[in-house]
């Protein structure tokens, strides 16, 4: 995994009753499920981003559902802060426990509850792995669409906290899109299922505020996803560029064109070089970028739009063009991609996976400036994206040994979000806020933004238990709602509608 | 309900929206058959938050209003102080078409942001709405059309929002690209929150290619069990339909399914073509392919002065659904026309106008009761003010998630301000 410049570890005040929380944890979950061992509970200390680490207090290993409950419930009831951890592999310090606090770690709940193909959805445990739900519905010819590269690994209940994306969001959306229901633990210990089997109900979508929201406004316990039909046809093909420049304006041409392509991925020179080295890709030659452009769908409107896809790109510069004729070259062309973050471990001892969301138009602009960061301060950036939504993710390379090397990275890296901010864009298009970016949520919401973000915060965690000190930079006290009421309504006194 | 000081409170208004933007209610400012004390017209997000904060100051009740079509929705209005009217703040701010964004006031017309966008060969993917729609009005009903079978409903293309809350607080939440993970996603908690949480000036959508090319395949069956399997073969086929409808008239022999297939020139009418062959083989039933929508496509089946439910059961549970309202139907001796998403499981039906309340309000017990047993619900969108004194417009939320729906209210309109009583549980 990346490794990162690194913050000294964060030494929390203790809240709350930690050692009459512990033994009533014991006993409602049994010795074994409940880790307070130094040496094991180190194990857990950070997640996909080792920059940020903080030895939990306790680690929970709950079965099910109602022991989430419990969990969550005991926690409340002796005041202690705990924060969900699924498989770990979250870039936002997401899941960084606390050192006076509780993880409650989904890893025993893989159960896939049900596969309702009639409905076209699956009801899973969070701890269930991506890809798993993918192969369980593949053999009645369906998937689960949202795709991290990470997707052999991460769990779907982390997808739901992180509303994950993958290379094939451009078309088929991200979690939030994929998510029927879920069932949630709130930190006063309720379950509660927000969605439901009908679609559109009436009453706010808190399952659409929910997605998204990084483990602070509850526990996941069961999911509902939807599935897709697997695609009749599927073409994939790599085009090598001479520059960035080239290969962005192919893009655009192809959205222009009115194509919605399933992915658009974009590599630049020194993420091809370290892809070539790691895993031996074999991209084209000498190209300064190449693109990955895939197209699913039903199968007349797939090879068209192919052809025009191939035009486009051969207009603006292409000197290569590979198409995979079956699954096996497809895996080759997706092979560089999917490594490239590792990859980068072969050319630089440390670097950052930074993550940012420009508005794709001001792609070329926005990699000249990067470019230029780069040659000022003399800090290595290798570009990997997915251009078609203009989600990039720049690996800013340093050596952690080299004295003021980390905090020189630091600055490129910080200083790419303004860029993104500057443009229209976003701090982070898929790996979150966490623990690591609060420090920049300011630069793109103003305190009332936060303030009313921060309402439903209060709406579900008024204790401010639940993964305390992400997302937000400073907390909201919640306090008392000052409650004015304005008498009871007709239909309550009718007795037709229940005042809750 | 509030008393504001009457003599202040226009002076004050004024002094915020500007001297013609205020006044007393003239015949079409109507909610829910009420009228209002004031009427104050906002032009952008500055005077709505001006307006708000006198609202605020005088704890005035404020009940915002797009064009005002689905006015009558949600539970009846007690006295309403102030009607809150965006139709002025109707810009289209940008179209960013080498991004596929759209930025607009919330008073725009649905119908002209589509105008502005087509130019450039795109769409707001949320069908053809009526005339008038406005997309705050959208987002506050959360209504989309026929295509969200494909592209999702109204909370999946929505990018970034700006509100103003009951005290005149302007806030922001999303943004301008599609991809964007950064704070809470408040976009999702507005859509369908019908004007209690706050009111919205401006919001950010996300736009798709204009389809080349339109086809529609339409079955007629003889009953629900058919409709069901239809609708189900439409669903998952690989021609991968942007709509997937249902049409019964009201005491009609047989049912229309029809499915909307969009994509480029040629290669649509070549997949309509095919698909239509491959269901008279699987069903046996002759399939038409047609170059035009169907005239019901897109309309809700409304008759002014009647009755119109929306039904809902998973999309599995169609044939049932459809089965238990023929089953009310005979029950009450009343006939409703029924349309919708026969691929989302979410149905449109109408009753009559000048079936008498009572009856109406049995009907709605009755059907509701049922669809319950489906794990579904039953909400009423128009009805005569005297059925609302009969019956729970929205119907039963479980118990957990009602009361997270409380606490959302009250941390976002403490004094139950805006649209007090209208939402889901009295909210
Ligand atoms: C090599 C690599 C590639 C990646 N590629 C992508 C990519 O393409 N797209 C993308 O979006 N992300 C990507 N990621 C990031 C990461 O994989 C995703 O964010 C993933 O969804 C995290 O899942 P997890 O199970 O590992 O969650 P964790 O890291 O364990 O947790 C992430 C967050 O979810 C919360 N959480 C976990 N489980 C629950 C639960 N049951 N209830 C409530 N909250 C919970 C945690 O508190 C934390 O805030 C990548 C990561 C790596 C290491
Ligand atoms: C595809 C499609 C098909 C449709 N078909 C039909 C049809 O056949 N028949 C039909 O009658 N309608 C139809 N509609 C219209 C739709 O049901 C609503 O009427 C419309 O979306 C509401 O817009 P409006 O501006 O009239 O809102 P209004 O009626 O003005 O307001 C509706 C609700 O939203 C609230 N609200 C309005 N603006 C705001 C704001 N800025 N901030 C906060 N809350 C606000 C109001 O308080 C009210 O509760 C269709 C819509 C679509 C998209």
């Amino acid at each position: 995994m990346e490794s990162g410049a690194l913050t000294p570890p964060a030494r929390q005040e203790p809240r709350g009753d930690l050692d009459g929380c512990t033994a009533r944890l014991r006993e409602l979950l049994g010795r074994e499920s409940v880790i307070t061992d130094r040496q094991r509970v180190r194990t857990y200390e950070c997640d996909g981003l080792a920059s940020h680490r903080t030895v939990p207090a306790v680690v929970v290993l709950p079965e099910n559902a109602e022991q989430v409950r419990a969990v969550v419930a005991t926690c409340s009831a002796h005041g202690v802060p705990f924060v969900a951890r699924g498989s770990g592999t979250g870039l936002s310090a997401g899941a960084l426990p606390r050192s006076d606090g509780v993880l409650v770690v989904t890893s025993r709940m893989r159960r896939i509850l049900e596969l309702d193909v009639a409905n076209e959805r699956a009801v899973v445990e969070p701890g269930v792995v991506n890809l798993d739900v993918t192969r369980a519905a593949q053999p009645y010819g369906y998937y689960f669409a949202p795709d991290p590269s990470s997707q052999q690994v991460c769990s779907v209940g982390g997808n739901v906290a992180e509303n994950s994306g993958g290379a094939h969001c451009l078309k088929h959306g991200f979690t939030v899109n994929h998510v029927l229901a879920v069932s949630v633990v709130t930190p006063d210990g309720q379950e509660v299922e927000l969605g439901g089997h009908a679609r559109e109900a009436p009453g706010y979508d808190l399952l659409g505020a929910f997605v998204g929201s990084e483990g602070t406004l509850g526990v996941v316990t069961s999911i509902t996803v939807r599935l897709l039909r697997v695609p009749e046809s599927v073409r994939t093909l790599l085009a090598g560029f001479p520059t960035t420049d080239d290969a962005g304006a192919a893009v655009s041409a192809i959205i222009a064109a009115g194509i919605t392509p399933a992915a658009v991925e974009m590599m630049d020179a020194l993420s091809i070089s370290a892809a070539e080295q790691a895993v031996r890709c074999d991209y084209p030659e000498g190209a300064g970028a190449v693109l990955i452009v895939e197209l699913d769908g039903p199968h007349a409107e797939v090879e068209h739009t192919f052809t025009e896809v191939s035009e486009h790109c051969v207009a603006h510069g292409a000197f290569e063009i590979r198409t995979a004729a079956d699954e096996r070259e497809r895996a080759l062309i997706w092979k560089g991609r999917k490594s490239a973050f590792a990859a980068v471990g072969r050319i630089s001892r440390d670097y950052i996976v930074q993550d940012g969301v420009i508005p794709r138009t001001a792609l070329p602009e926005v990699l000249r400036r990067i470019a230029e960061l780069s040659a000022s301060s003399g800090v290595r950036v290798a570009n990997v994206f997915h251009a078609g939504d203009g989600n990039l993710h720049p690996l800013v390379l340093f050596d952690g040994s080299d004295p003021g090397e980390t905090e020189r990275a630091e600055e490129v890296s910080g200083a790419i979000l303004d860029l993104c901010v500057e443009h229209g864009g976003s701090i982070t298009g898929e790996h979150g806020v966490g623990a690591d970016k609060v420090r920049y949520m300011g630069r793109m919401f103003t305190p009332e933004d936060l303030d009313t973000m921060q309402s439903l915060r209060c709406a579900f965690d008024p204790e401010g238990l639940c993964n305390p000190g992400k997302v937000f930079p400073t907390p909201r006290l919640c306090g008392e709602t000052p409650g004015r009421r304005r008498g009871v309504h007709p239909l309550t006194e009718a007795g037709l509608a229940e005042q809750f | 309900m509030g008393t504001p000081a009457k003599e202040t409170v226009p002076e004050e208004l004024r002094r915020a929206a500007g001297e013609e933007r205020v006044g007393r209610p003239g015949p079409a400012d109507v909610v829910d058959g009420g009228a209002p004390r004031w009427v104050a017209r906002a032009d952008g997000t500055d005077s709505a938050a001006a307006i708000l904060r006198v609202a605020a100051e005088h704890g005035m009740t404020v009940v915002p209003r797009g064009s005002g079509s689905k006015l009558d929705t949600g539970g009846p209005a007690a006295e309403v102080d102030l009607l809150l009217d965006l139709s002025a703040a109707d810009e289209v701010l940008e179209h960013a078409a080498g991004d596929l964004v759209v930025r607009a006031q919330a008073g725009a017309r649905l119908r002209d942001v589509q105008r502005v966008v087509a130019r450039a060969g795109q769409q707001l993917s949320v069908s053809d709405p009526r005339p008038t729609a406005t997309l705050g009005g959208v987002i506050a009903t959360g209504t989309s059309g026929p295509c969200r079978q494909l592209y999702g409903g109204v909370r999946d293309l929505l990018l970034g929002l700006t509100v103003v809350r009951a005290d005149g607080t302007v806030a922001r939440s999303g943004g301008k690209v599609v991809k964007n993970v950064a704070g809470y996603d408040l976009g999702k908690l507005f859509t369908g929150s019908y004007g209690t949480l706050g009111v919205v000036t401006e919001a950010i959508f996300r736009l798709h290619p204009l389809a080349g090319e339109r086809r529609w395949v339409a079955v007629r069956v003889p009953d629900p069990e058919s409709a069901a399997e239809a609708a189900r073969l439409f669903r998952v086929c690989q021609a991968a339909p942007s709509g997937v409808e249902l049409d019964r008239p009201a005491g009609g022999e047989g049912i229309t399914v029809c499915a909307e297939l969009e994509g480029r020139v040629g290669a649509t009418a070549h997949r309509a073509e095919e698909l239509a062959r491959s269901f008279e083989r699987t069903l046996g039933t002759a399939a038409e392919v047609l170059t035009r929508a169907p005239e019901w496509w897109d309309e809700l089946p409304h008759e002014s002065g009647g009755t119109l439910l929306r039904l809902a059961s998973a999309p599995a549970d169609l044939g049932e659904l459809v089965e238990l309202i023929g089953r009310v139907e005979r029950e009450h001796g009343v006939s409703l026309a029924l349309r919708g998403a026969a691929g989302l499981g979410v149905l449109y039906g109408a009753v009559p106008a000048g079936v008498a309340p009572e009856s109406v309000a049995r009907l709605v017990e009755g059907v509701r009761a049922e669809t319950g047993r489906l794990a579904g619900y039953t909400t009423v969108v128009h009805t005569p003010p005297r059925v609302k004194e009969l019956v729970d417009v929205w119907g039963p939320v479980a118990a957990g998630v009602g009361e997270l729906m409380r606490r959302t209210k009250e941390r976002f309109d403490p004094e139950h301000r805006l649209a007090p009583g209208r939402f889901v549980g009295g909210l």
